[in-house]
């Protein structure tokens, strides 16, 4: 899992609780997506948490946690060709594997997963 | 529910009762007759190594990330988790365990904040609580209560 720190990334948001890590996702980014625990980006990195676990899109850059057990949660970010096609990605999967937040007034159709409200992913 | 496969999932092990709990419920737990394996980071193995150079206690030590990883390939899975926690981190990787594994999952949760910590706990859990750093004794009595029912 830790392949992820080979990569070209950024640390947006450091040390710090799942929790508040989700909500600087959902807060800063243009479109966020929920996916289950063990869901894989970057060929090798299987994303952890406390479900809904958010993704987010900005632009061309993808958001994504990343938890230590001895550091807390870090809110990571990389922009890239690859980032680009794990948004790709996010947006075409099939609903009951990724749930999509679009936020800022973005239109539906920005996104093939069905827009729901936070609590709405959770419940089934 | 002798010969289960038991994984002990390891947090951060700056709490110095985690690894005197580990040991003792490894060594009962295999005494019993399960199968149990401890997963843990680098510093975790490491300590146990140290404390337990000739495998007394533990039979089976594997790197924590990848246990996740063969858990959700499918590659491998257990019958009991022990989610050992006592910050937001260990709390995440329980709440993963959770969501990937068909372990019937105890939250071993100690330390200074374990009852802030286990309040915060949303997914299935069964809860073992000690708000303890040093003294492991209240830990291992309630872990014994825990390990007495699951024998049977």
């Amino acid at each position: 899992m830790s392949c992820i720190e080979q990569k070209k990334y950024k640390i947006l948001l450091e040390k710090t609780t799942f929790k508040e890590s989700r909500e600087y996702i959902e807060k800063n980014s243009d479109e966020v997506y929920y996916v289950h625990p063990g869901y894989k980006i970057f060929n090798d990195y299987y994303v952890i948490g406390i479900p809904p676990i958010a993704l987010g899109a900005k632009g061309t850059a993808l958001f994504f946690t990343y938890t230590k057990p001895c550091h807390g949660t870090f809110v990571l970010t990389i922009d890239d060709e690859q980032s680009k096609k794990e948004i790709d990605r996010l947006k075409e999967m099939e609903t009951d594997k990724v749930r999509a937040s679009l936020k800022k007034g973005k239109s539906p159709e920005s996104a093939k997963a069905s827009q729901t409200s936070y609590e709405d992913v959770w419940k089934k | 529910m002798t010969g289960a496969k038991v994984l002990l999932m390891m947090g951060c092990p700056e709490i110095p009762i985690q690894t005197s709990i580990a040991l003792y419920l490894s060594h009962k737990l295999t005494n019993l007759g399960f199968d149990v394996t401890v997963a843990g980071t680098d510093a975790v193995i490491k300590l146990l190594k140290v404390s337990d150079s000739d495998s007394y206690y533990v039979k089976k030590m594997v790197d924590l990330d990848k246990t996740l990883e063969d858990i959700i390939e499918k590659r491998t899975d257990f019958d009991i988790c022990f989610a050992f926690m006592h910050n937001d981190a260990g709390m995440t990787y329980a709440a993963t365990i959770s969501g990937i594994s068909q372990a019937k999952l105890y939250s071993v949760i100690f330390g200074r904040n374990a009852e802030t910590l286990s309040e915060a706990i949303e997914f299935d859990t069964e809860k073992i609580v000690a708000k303890d750093v040093h003294n492991p004794i209240r830990l291992k009595s309630k872990v014994d209560k825990v390990v007495e029912r699951i024998a049977k």
